[in-house]
């Protein structure tokens, strides 16, 4: 059996954990530079507004409904998300983290426990010990855990937790599930699988496997297995259209920081090719390294650190000089590390419109220079690296007026708590 | 608690040898505490304190808060005293407590009674305040630790 856990609403719930007031009251959280919508409570989802919204059009909305508008505070996000990550991996003995604000848990071994009381439990604890409400799907496969996951999220009824677990369950959550919200199918297939009078998951199932290899491909075909309950995708499958993470066992124990810098520095290129070759760009790196936790006689250590870029980038030099930074705060030495990796989220397409700050001439070198980049670092490794960190010397100013305080990270931005009456 | 070894004794303190690897560390200043104590630090240079671990078992549901004003000061918790809070311990009867009332953060002793929740303040000057339906209230986190500068001026 699969888990999914995935926060509710995650980077209003963020806010609320230090605003208790806000809760049942919109809120919203802007993009990079307080541009767009990238996060809404349940109670501004109801008011219409939408993801990716420019704010300067939700103005009246905004004011008239006194939605709480926050700019988007990555460093607090990141803490959070730790946090919640943290407590899920005391639960189950593999842990996958998708993003920002899912994991999955591989569930073997639990034949004698009861998945609901588990799955309750879970919920519970990681909404207690963080404030971040979360919900659970529990399910044979993958897809199955991110479809229960949506009916969990979806009814009150089931307090956070939704078992798939006969066959019953499974045809009765799959008819209920729009073609188009099934994990894996994008929107191009969803439209086409419509016209084939495909509608719901359910529909999907009762195609043959040829048809579906056929109209779909193997990719298409794996996601129906899946449905259908035959696992398929396994643990660690790193593909994901919301984030991108490089990550490999190092393959011996390192306890320097240098040739860890270097398998870093690597990860973070190779992030940064993976954005260019889909043409999209990143706006937030996260980068990661631990011991071997199975290795209970030695002293244990991991940590995270979370950069919020600039500007939204897919430029390996930039990527690896944060990557590097980020590195570098959370090293701490007398570690034996097995393992490290680098997550970029916030991913948004690559827009031409934003090349009008740079003429048609600098964005040709700066292309360029990517490609003469990427080869020498796969060739040549760190010396390369220092000469691209170099040559990074952009400082933007970050426009981020609602920005709330780093309540977990900062001591200066610390809770502050009346004794006062 | 401390997973670590007494180096030195005296009538009222007790000397541990300080983890630095973490940031809250305290090293040890090495040999000058009791002149002609023959150094028994020197087999145990690797043990450390470590306040992080010392103070906080349960780091992902720990978060830090600062104190504003006089209600709890006969708990000895003082305006700008830093608070270790945990989210993960259910709260007890008698427990001092970060809770969130009407719009703000206090903190007080909180008495459980079976009909009604209570908060106590440590300051004869303050009222107890009893809980009801119509206060928008929860309790945030109970706080294990406080931390004062004993130097600070003014």
């Amino acid at each position: 059996m699969f888990g999914l856990i995935d926060c509710n609403n995650f980077y209003a719930s963020c806010e609320r954990v230090f605003n208790p007031a806000l809760n049942g009251k919109p809120i919203v959280v802007l993009s990079n530079n307080d541009g767009c919508v990238i996060a809404r409570s349940t109670e501004a989802k109801i008011l219409g507004i939408p993801m990716g919204e420019p704010a300067y059009k939700l103005k009246e909305l905004i004011e008239g409904n006194q939605v709480t508008v926050f700019s988007s505070n990555y460093v607090l996000y990141g803490d959070m998300s730790h946090r919640v990550m943290t407590t899920i991996s005391e639960f189950a003995p593999e842990m996958e983290i998708y993003s920002i604000d899912e994991a999955f848990l591989l569930l073997e071994g639990f034949q004698h426990i009861d998945m609901k009381t588990y799955g309750k439990k879970v919920v519970r604890t990681v909404t207690r010990n963080t404030g971040i409400p979360v919900s659970m799907g529990i399910a044979p496969t993958k897809t199955l855990a991110k479809a229960a996951n949506r009916f969990a999220k979806k009814y009150p009824n089931y307090k956070g937790v939704c078992v798939i677990d006969t066959d019953e369950k499974r045809g009765k959550a799959l008819k209920l599930l729009d073609i188009g919200d099934v994990w894996g199918i994008g929107r191009q297939y969803a439209t086409k699988l419509r016209y084939y009078s495909v509608n719901t998951a359910w529909d999907f199932t009762q195609r043959t496997k040829s048809w579906v290899r056929h109209t779909m491909g193997v990719t298409g075909e794996r996601t129906w297995l899946e449905l259908r309950g035959t696992p398929c995708i396994e643990m660690d499958r790193s593909t994901t259209k919301k984030s991108i993470c490089t990550s490999r066992s190092f393959g011996e124990r390192l306890t320097e920081l240098e040739p860890i810098s270097e398998a870093i520095a690597n990860f973070a290129a190779n992030c940064a090719e993976k954005l260019r070759k889909q043409k999209s760009l990143t706006s937030v790196l996260l980068v990661f390294i631990h011991t071997n936790p199975h290795a209970t006689n030695q002293p244990q250590y991991s940590n995270q650190k979370v950069i919020q870029l600039p500007v939204a980038t897919n430029d390996t030099t930039e990527l690896i000089n944060f990557a590097l930074q980020g590195l570098k705060s959370i090293f701490e030495k007398g570690y034996r590390y097995k393992k490290g990796g680098v997550i970029v989220s916030e991913i948004v397409p690559e827009r031409p419109l934003q090349g009008n700050l740079f003429d048609t001439k600098d964005r040709e070198k700066f292309n360029k220079v990517m490609t003469v980049m990427d080869n020498l670092n796969a060739s040549y490794g760190k010396q390369k690296v220092k000469i691209a960190a170099q040559g990074f010397d952009r400082k933007w100013k970050l426009k981020n007026e609602k920005l709330s305080p780093c309540y977990t990270t900062k001591l200066e931005d610390i809770l502050e708590i009346k004794a006062e009456k | 608690m401390l997973n670590t070894s007494k180096i030195a004794s005296s009538a009222t303190i007790d000397f541990y040898s300080a983890n630095t690897s973490s940031e809250l560390a305290l090293p040890l200043i090495e040999g000058g505490i009791v002149a002609g104590f023959p150094s028994p630090a020197q087999d145990y240079i690797d043990l450390k304190i470590d306040l992080n671990k010392a103070l906080i078992s349960n780091p992902s549901s720990t978060f830090y808060g600062r104190v504003k004003g006089s209600s709890m000061q006969d708990a000895g918790i003082l305006d700008g005293d830093i608070l270790v809070i945990d989210k993960s311990l259910e709260p007890q009867d008698g427990d001092t407590a970060v809770c969130f009332i009407d719009g703000e953060f206090t903190i007080k002793y909180i008495k459980i009674d079976p009909d009604a929740v209570y908060l106590i303040p440590a300051n004869s000057k303050f009222q107890p305040i009893k809980i009801t339906e119509e206060n928008n209230f929860c309790i945030w986190g109970v706080v294990t630790y406080s931390i004062k500068n004993h130097k600070r001026k003014g």
